[in-house]
């Protein structure tokens, strides 16, 4: 008897067992491809799991390929070989590269029309949606997980050298005379900033409304050519040049590498991605606050906004059509004020849509913790202009590789900050040149 | 009677080399000839749109004053990283041929290293000389000497040249052992019957006797030199500061793999091939007569 009803059970389970497998089959499978890693990632497979949980058609299966760099390439090699995935996360540096390739991609507006998805890109906040959108205004790809350069200050230090940290520095020339203080108290190193590209050139040049590159930094076609050697420019990478030369800033390595010297507690102030903040929150045993990224105050316009960083999820081009509707249903669901205001909240990246933002607000986030509204303040400040949409360049990895080599070479005093950047645009444009003529 | 060993079939020999070509055929010549056609076309990331531009490639490469000065980078760096890992590994091997006591332990820890990939090398090298965080750093600073190879050249070079070289160690310390327990013990007693010291006997007995040894390993160093040592500039320096470090193979690295500009990248690795190729010939003819086998 006790075996009978054994086997019963054994037979029962496998036959339950096959019935889930057929189940299985039905469901169609969403390649999503990323870059995060650690707390992050454990965010993208429970933001997929909740989708999954939702219905039962579609699962979203998210997939670590390595850094930005690393999973764009693999995501080439597998279009080249005939097997692409579905959704694919880039960095904004890849944008031009995604956009060139309209034979790879399917556009994220054309997509939600398709599948009679609700989609307006006004819901997204402008300085996300635009860098992210052709000249006509469309949308090419679904805007992700976005940062913002921010000014962090050590309250500690700041004390100690007889200054109120609640009175962070406001404009270059104020973190000048504060850094001097900070190195006067004895601090080893006043200022650093992370991926200098980026926060010192890039967002310098949209903050202070002067162009980057030419043809609206390149919006306007595979004709631009870099222009960011002018005087705005120029006159800040040279005192940048002079405090490194008077002790009062330290160069630290060209992407994230500085923000350890902050959090150790050995540089008083450093410009860097407002993604940091849930890093320095965890490591530094010292007070700190956020504050606005400084700005010249005599340049006309300034502070107009900043420029994002961060990525954005592509959708690759599919052999089979029934997977558009699987991905088009994923990001109504990823762009859900629920999903975005809980990524927003526990990853530091700034909330993509204003829905989120205001439900962050009425959740009083901003009031608990101090500080992490100013990413999204900055990026709101003005609405943006053709100098601060953002950036879309051909081969922008050489371009920004090209660009640390030459601020490395004026942080060494080698170079002046004008000879620098000259030979800077001097040697971009020639890769700007090749992607033209690669893509024409 | 002929002494030879002769095969008297005709296809049998043919049959014997065929997996070697095959292997040959398939894994070296397949893809350099691909690099060689690859290196003539200007096409985007995604391969959907070619042109075939001759050797334009090339004219942008040699009209780039920053490629050219990689040229002498990597020749420093190949020199120092075959030279000091050479002399460093002999040392090694002619101590621990020596060691009576612990012989074992001594040598399992010297082959170490060569478990370790290189990126994972040159990680834990950027941890002990961290500008900021460093070990190593706050020993040299504390006794006055400024540590930062972000902004200082020769310090950068340095760096990449002793994970280069720490990682390459094993390999060579292994040949070199081998070398010189091979060397007759009755020729070293011998000379020290005759009264030779032991550094008389290691220059005059076992250098010489090595000599096949060392040629060997100097190819092989210079070619890993050349293309094995990407991953540890990517992970330490990324070529710089500003173009210190940029050694030609990390520059194919860079352009082809992270940048995606594969016309360019080819280009590249042609010309990395063929200075390879002309230096292995260079060593074969010039200095292999110098080698005693």
């Amino acid at each position: 008897m006790a075996n009978r009803i054994r086997r019963f059970i054994c037979i029962a389970s496998a036959l339950a067992l096959a019935g889930m497998a057929t189940a299985a089959q039905a469901v169609t499978e969403i390649q999503w491809w990323h870059s995060m890693t650690g707390a992050l990632s454990d965010k993208v497979n429970e933001i997929a799991n909740k989708f999954n949980a939702s219905q039962s058609e579609y699962k979203v299966v998210p997939v670590y390929k390595g850094q930005y760099d690393e999973s764009m390439t693999a995501a080439i090699a597998a279009y080249r070989g005939g097997n692409p995935p579905q959704i694919l996360q880039v960095f904004e540096v890849g944008t031009a590269t995604m956009m060139a390739a309209k034979g790879a991609i399917k556009p994220v507006y054309q997509l939600m029309a398709e599948e009679h998805q609700p989609f307006d890109p006004k819901a997204f906040l402008g300085a996300v949606s635009s860098y992210f959108s052709d000249t006509s205004g469309h949308l090419l790809s679904m805007p992700f997980n976005s940062s913002t350069q921010v000014l962090y200050i050590n309250d500690d230090a700041f004390k100690k050298a007889g200054l109120d940290p609640a009175n962070p520095p406001k404009t270059w020339p104020d973190l000048e005379k504060d850094a001097e203080k900070l190195k006067a108290s004895g601090a080893a190193c006043a200022f650093t900033t992370g991926w200098q590209s980026w926060v010192q050139l890039e967002s310098f040049s949209a903050w202070h409304n002067v162009p980057f590159a030419s043809l609206q930094n390149g919006f306007g076609g595979l004709g631009t050519r870099l222009e960011f050697n002018g005087p705005v420019q120029v006159r800040h990478i040279k005192n940048l040049g002079d405090w490194a030369k008077k002790g009062l800033f330290t160069y630290k390595g060209r992407k994230d590498e500085p923000l350890a010297a902050f959090t150790s507690g050995e540089c008083a102030m450093i410009t860097t991605s407002s993604g940091s903040y849930a890093n320095i929150k965890a490591n530094a045993k010292f007070a700190w606050r956020v504050a606005t990224l400084p700005y010249y105050a005599d340049v006309k316009g300034a502070p107009q906004n900043t420029i994002i960083g961060g990525a954005t999820l592509w959708v690759m081009k599919q052999k089979n059509p029934d997977m558009y509707k699987g991905i088009a249903k994923f990001f109504t669901f990823l762009s859900s004020p629920e999903i975005q205001v809980d990524w927003h909240e526990s990853t530091g990246y700034v909330p993509i849509t204003l829905a989120a933002y205001d439900l962050a607000k009425k959740q009083g986030f901003y009031q608990k913790n101090p500080g992490t509204d100013i990413a999204i303040k900055e990026l709101t400040n003005k609405p943006p202009t053709a100098n601060s949409r953002g950036l879309r360049l051909g081969n922008f990895v050489q371009i920004r590789n090209i660009i640390d080599e030459e601020l490395e070479s004026v942080w060494s005093g080698q170079k002046t900050a004008k000879q620098a950047l000259d030979s800077a645009v001097k040697r971009g444009n020639e890769q700007l040149v090749r992607f033209q003529k690669a893509n024409e | 009677m002929e002494k030879r060993v002769v095969f008297r079939s005709r296809w049998l020999p043919y049959a014997l080399v065929a997996p070697q070509l095959l292997v040959t055929l398939v894994f070296f010549v397949w893809p350099a000839v691909q690099a060689l056609y690859q290196s003539l076309l200007i096409q985007d990331a995604f391969g959907a749109k070619t042109q075939f531009v001759w050797f334009d490639n090339f004219k942008d490469l040699f009209s780039d004053s920053h490629y050219l000065a990689s040229f002498q980078v990597t020749a420093v760096f190949s020199v120092l990283v075959a030279g000091i890992g050479l002399a460093a590994a002999l040392m090694l091997a002619v101590f621990a041929d020596r060691v009576i006591r612990g012989a074992k332990l001594y040598k399992t820890l010297l082959i170490l290293p060569y478990a370790v990939a290189s990126a994972v090398a040159a990680v834990l090298w950027v941890f002990l000389l961290n500008p900021t965080l460093g070990i190593l750093t706050h020993v040299m600073r504390s006794l006055g000497y400024d540590w930062n190879y972000l902004l200082n050249p020769r310090q950068a070079l340095a760096l990449i040249v002793i994970t280069a070289v720490w990682k390459q160690i094993s390999y060579n310390f292994l040949f070199f052992l081998a070398g010189l327990q091979s060397i007759p013990k009755s020729l070293i007693e011998a000379a020290a019957i005759d009264g030779a010291g032991p550094a008389r006997r290691f220059w005059t007995i076992a250098f010489p006797l090595l000599s096949p040894t060392t040629f060997f390993l100097l190819v092989v160093n210079i070619v890993y030199a050349f293309f094995d040592t990407f991953a540890i500039v990517d992970a330490a320096t990324s070529g710089g500061p500003v173009q210190a470090t940029s050694i030609l193979v990390f520059k194919v690295y860079q352009d082809g793999v992270q940048a995606l500009d594969l016309g360019g990248s080819a280009a590249q690795s042609v010309v990395l091939m063929a200075i390879v190729i002309s230096l292995t010939v260079v060593q074969f003819r010039f200095v292999e007569r110098r080698v005693q086998y």
